[in-house]
């Protein structure tokens, strides 16, 4: 079997390496990649647009319906995640742990005891608990503001500089993420809930297709911005820079909430009762 | 000696790409485990993505952001000086979907180690074979 899977991968590399001799060498200007639609990316999307970064103008405005369809595709990957995983079965979990925070001494409540609600002698904690390091969570605690705003940053100012809604909501999920991870579920659950997450990642989506949908009330195609030129007050090149402002932040509000929401479910195999 | 120099000299980057490509498509194959089979099908997808940076690069060309684009003063872009953003467009989307997708296949494993508690291929094979 291993040795019938070498062969075949061996077999298929060596018809790819035959092939990549037909291959442009690499960096070659003339390139069939670079010679039909790139040169005009490239000379008239500032005209067009007004946004410098190419990338950012071909990703939300040439090519907006392809970018509309993946960030459906993450909305889809995280709410798929949610149907395999979740369970709602929060209430026969069983046995739970408690830390008396002022002894230290850790108590077990069964199935049917009562379980303290917040309150401010008893912590719950994991049945995997490790003690809180003061290093880490005050780390954390400054860290994370400083990568929220270069998050925000990064979202803003795609236009200008590399940047984008893709990149930006990821930081800012991992922003999410590192506070869970320092501290533990439940508390980036009280920041942010699984409400708040699914809502988020719907409104993204939402941010995106209802702009489409603008553009088609002022009576043009849908996704083409510069039919927004009145409602901002702006020449139709401005308006399509800052539709794609507008959708850039509708990308950016799904793919974070879909990380957050991807990280919940998969560190507490969808319990959302223990885990980091 | 000298003309296969040449050759490898100007494909050598693809050649990397394949190399990897293969790894993660022998990982895929052979492999038990199925956290093993998705890092195979990552280092596949990773392959994938660093062949299409590659095809847009351009030799003494710099990246795909008009300089003094913002300060309205247009003038002429020679196509030549700037990279091909449109590889950098398509796998920009595709790393996010690759994580997305990583998000789901793991969570199949996560509901497959539930059901059968190992995630070892054959053993599950096994159990299915025989409840």
């Amino acid at each position: 079997m291993k040795n019938a899977a070498l062969l075949l991968v061996v077999i298929l590399g060596g018809v790819l390496i035959y092939g990549s001799l037909e291959f442009p060498i690499w960096g070659d200007p003339l390139s069939p990649a670079c010679c039909h639609v790139s040169p005009y990316y490239i000379e008239k999307a500032v005209e067009d647009t007004a946004v410098p970064n190419l990338v950012t103008a071909v990703l939300a405005d040439y090519r907006g319906y392809d970018t509309m369809f993946e960030t459906i595709v993450i909305f889809a990957a995280g709410m798929g995640c949610v149907f395999l995983l979740r369970t709602f079965q929060t209430k026969e979990t069983g046995s739970r742990l408690y830390r008396h925070i002022p002894t230290g001494i850790t108590i077990k409540i069964e199935k049917k005891g009562r379980f303290p609600e917040d309150s401010q002698v008893f912590e719950r904690i994991d049945s995997h608990w490790v003690p809180h390091d003061l290093i880490v969570k005050t780390t954390c605690r400054l860290i994370i503001p400083f990568i929220q705003i270069f998050a925000l940053y990064v979202i803003a100012h795609g236009h200008h500089s590399p940047g984008g809604g893709f990149q930006g909501g990821v930081i800012l999920g991992a922003a999410m993420i590192i506070y869970s991870i320092a501290f533990n579920l439940r508390a980036a659950k009280r920041r942010m809930n699984e409400r708040a997450t699914v809502i988020l990642s719907t409104l993204g989506v939402f941010i995106y297709a209802g702009i489409g949908v603008i553009c088609m009330l002022f009576g043009l195609n849908y996704l083409d911005y510069s039919a927004l030129a009145g409602l901002f007050g702006v020449d139709p090149v401005m308006a399509r820079s800052h539709g794609i402002l507008i959708v850039e932040i509708g990308v950016g509000i799904a793919v974070m909430a879909v990380m957050v929401t991807l990280y919940y479910n998969l560190a507490s195999a969808g319990k959302h009762d223990e885990g980091l | 000696m000298e003309p296969f120099l040449d050759v490898l000299i100007s494909k050598a980057n693809y050649w990397t790409y394949i190399f990897l490509m293969m790894i993660g498509l022998y990982g895929i194959m052979t492999k038990k485990n199925m956290v093993k089979k998705i890092i195979g099908m990552n280092i596949l997808q990773t392959a994938v993505i660093l062949f299409f940076i590659s095809l847009g690069a351009k030799e003494n060309a710099t990246i795909p952001i008009i300089e003094h684009g913002h300060d309205g003063a247009q003038s002429a872009v020679t196509v030549a000086h700037y990279i091909n953003p449109l590889p950098h467009v398509l796998m920009l989307t595709a790393i996010v979907v690759a994580v997305a997708t990583l998000g789901v296949a793991l969570a199949l494993v996560i509901r497959i180690h539930q059901k059968y508690h190992t995630l070892e291929e054959n053993e599950i094979i096994e159990m299915i074979r025989e409840p």
